[in-house]
């Protein structure tokens, strides 16, 4: 600092030990809570510190709620849409920016648009397409007589149909079209420079030898920076697997599984409230992106600002 | 905009293929869809749908529980935000003077951006619990006084509160980059002209930090709207009462629970256009207007 400000800076970590007492607080009670048995937890003084119970609930609350098979589902969807996401952003960014074609810019506004309405506005139309995936193409040829055409020409009726409802299809597809990825990737893009595409095509090499023996080295830092931050959207993903699993013994989520932890009337039938197993769930199932965004702070805060902004 | 580019292929068709495919499934036909249940009643056990013009629209207007909705959508994305910009500002100039323990401190409040929403709405649904939360304490002194499931205005702020904490990283990540990315120069010509670290703060860094602050109000408020669902299907239910039946919970409500997809469609067309609202403002006014740079 540029001057010395004993008081200031005395008053400056309160405020800051303040803000981290006030966030860390709610957590801290769910941690106590998962660290003691159910009488001590819904006894009247609420305990402050920790007690001996917390590998024992997590035990039982790890076999309760069936989380094995879930974290495997919940790790293959996360990947996928990690993948997925950064593939699709890094292609279509590719397309963009070093191919000349008309309606160039009308194709990124397309992609672009979609930021603006999240899946959960769009929920109830959204679900209906995961039910038949092929049925928007259905309904086109219906709409123009296509399937008329091929059902006289040759008999056979037009029925397409692609159920994703209950696969990892149906959880990963929606969620890996990003106009974010897209639009970071078409950023870091633009700087790149002319002199390079020139180099690259006088050695000979063709678009998709440019894109992966230069461009995809030069952007780890990007793929880093997205590949945390889709990582945690895509673990703490709720409303969508809520709706599209109901085998939840096959694909369940992790997230969705607090949904049944909720300790109300209708998981304990006016029993005592097992607040010490929902709360010991609970932070199994936060805990993984925490880790992740703390360890990848750098990576993860490079990719949340660039990306939005 | 670039001189050296390919030529256009069936390589780039190939490549632009998957991610345009993806969106007009999962986004432009649901869009339009939702336009056209909007406007047609759709019978959920099949029959087709029959056109009925505006009437899912004026429906859907002159339902009280539709306005009481909105109201609650309202409030709650007015105070989440304030309350999360404010405290995220507050915390970030204190942690942008770099004493010792700046990066312990920032790690600190930037976590919780990591913690799904329901896993929040779950600790908090104990945190106020009445029977063994903290507010238990306040229960023994005033029997009956606090309870979630029975009255309206707490469980309002149950979700405010649980909204707000779990927002706070966000903006405070946005306004630390911002104010990193002040020239130390800056800061150092106020020094010389006498202006103590308070006085820079605010006449100096709180101005060059508005552009910030108006993205993050459209951010925050759009977030508001669209990711309170963990938060208020873990923590109330939308009870009691439809006390806390925000927008979206109440379109998954409706549409998923009470089959009604019409009225939902309806539904989600407002919200559609609240959200490009609000990006509209964004992209048209806040970028152009506040610009110091």
């Amino acid at each position: 600092m540029i001057e010395r400000t004993p008081l200031l800076n005395i008053a400056t970590h309160l405020i800051l030990i303040l803000g981290l007492v006030i966030i860390l607080v709610p957590i801290w009670l769910a941690f106590v809570a998962a660290t003691h048995t159910l009488q001590a937890v819904n006894s009247a003084p609420v305990e402050f510190w920790p007690g001996d119970q917390l590998w024992p609930n997590l035990k039982e609350a790890w076999v309760q709620s069936d989380f094995g098979p879930k974290f495997v589902n919940t790790l293959i969807v996360s990947t996928g849409v990690v993948v997925g996401k950064i593939t699709l952003a890094c292609i279509t960014a590719f397309a963009l920016v070093f191919f000349t074609f008309r309606g160039r810019m009308l194709i990124f506004w397309a992609i672009f648009i979609t930021l603006m309405l999240p899946l959960e506005v769009r929920i109830v139309p959204t679900y209906a397409v995961a039910a038949n995936a092929l049925s928007p193409f259905q309904t086109i040829m219906d709409a123009t007589g296509i399937s008329w055409l091929i059902a006289t020409l040759s008999g056979v009726e037009v029925a397409l149909e692609w159920n994703l409802l209950n696969s990892y299809t149906g959880l990963i597809l929606p969620l890996v079209a990003t106009a974010t990825g897209t639009f970071l990737y078409r950023q870091f893009f633009l700087t790149i420079p002319d002199e390079l595409v020139e180099a690259a095509r006088m050695d000979g090499a063709g678009p998709l030898r440019f894109l992966w023996d230069v461009l995809i080295p030069l952007s780890k830092t990007n793929i880093a920076a997205l590949a945390t931050i889709m990582f945690v959207y895509a673990w703490n993903q709720y409303l969508w697997p809520l709706l599209v699993i109901t085998d939840r013994a096959t694909y369940g989520m992790v997230v969705v599984q607090l949904s049944d932890l909720v300790p109300d009337q209708l998981t304990t039938g006016g029993g005592t409230p097992t607040w010490h197993l929902a709360m010991a769930a609970t932070l199994v199932v936060m805990l993984p992106p925490i880790v992740i965004v703390i360890f990848m702070q750098r990576w993860f805060v490079r990719g949340l600002i660039n990306t939005d902004k | 905009m670039r001189r050296a580019c390919f030529k256009f292929s069936w390589i780039a068709a190939a490549l632009l293929a998957p991610q345009l495919l993806i969106i007009f499934i999962f986004f432009y036909w649901p869009s339009a869809q939702a336009l056209y249940w909007a406007f047609t009643l759709e019978q959920p056990w099949g029959g087709g749908n029959t056109w009925v013009g505006f009437d899912n629209f004026t429906k859907v207007l002159s339902d009280p529980y539709y306005w009481g909705s909105v109201r609650v959508s309202v409030i709650y994305a007015l105070a989440t935000t304030v309350i999360a910009m404010g405290m995220a500002l507050t915390l970030a100039i204190f942690v942008d003077r770099q004493l010792a323990g700046y990066r312990a401190y920032r790690v600190g409040i930037i976590w919780p951006y990591a913690v799904a929403a329901p896993a929040v709405g779950l600790a908090f649904q104990f945190v106020f619990n009445p029977g063994a939360g903290i507010f238990s304490y306040i229960n023994t002194i005033a029997p009956g006084w606090w309870d979630l499931s029975k009255y309206p205005w707490q469980a309002v702020t149950a979700i405010v509160i649980a909204g707000a904490w779990k927002q706070v990283a966000y903006s405070f990540i946005f306004f630390l980059a911002a104010l990193q990315s002040i020239p130390r120069s800056l800061t150092e010509a106020a020094a010389m002209d006498g202006a103590r670290p308070l006085r820079r703060m605010v006449d100096m860094q709180l101005p060059l930090l508005t552009p910030t602050f108006f993205f993050l109000l459209v951010i925050n408020i759009t977030d508001s709207f669209t990711d309170s669902f963990g938060i208020v299907d873990t923590l109330t239910g939308g009870g009691p009462f439809r006390a806390t039946d925000l927008m979206v919970y109440k379109i998954y409500a409706d549409g998923f629970r009470g089959f009604d997809y019409s009225g939902a469609a309806a539904q989600s067309i407002i919200l559609m256009l609240l959200v490009m609202a609000l990006t509209f403002v964004q992209f048209r006014y806040v970028e152009r207007r506040v610009h110091y740079t």
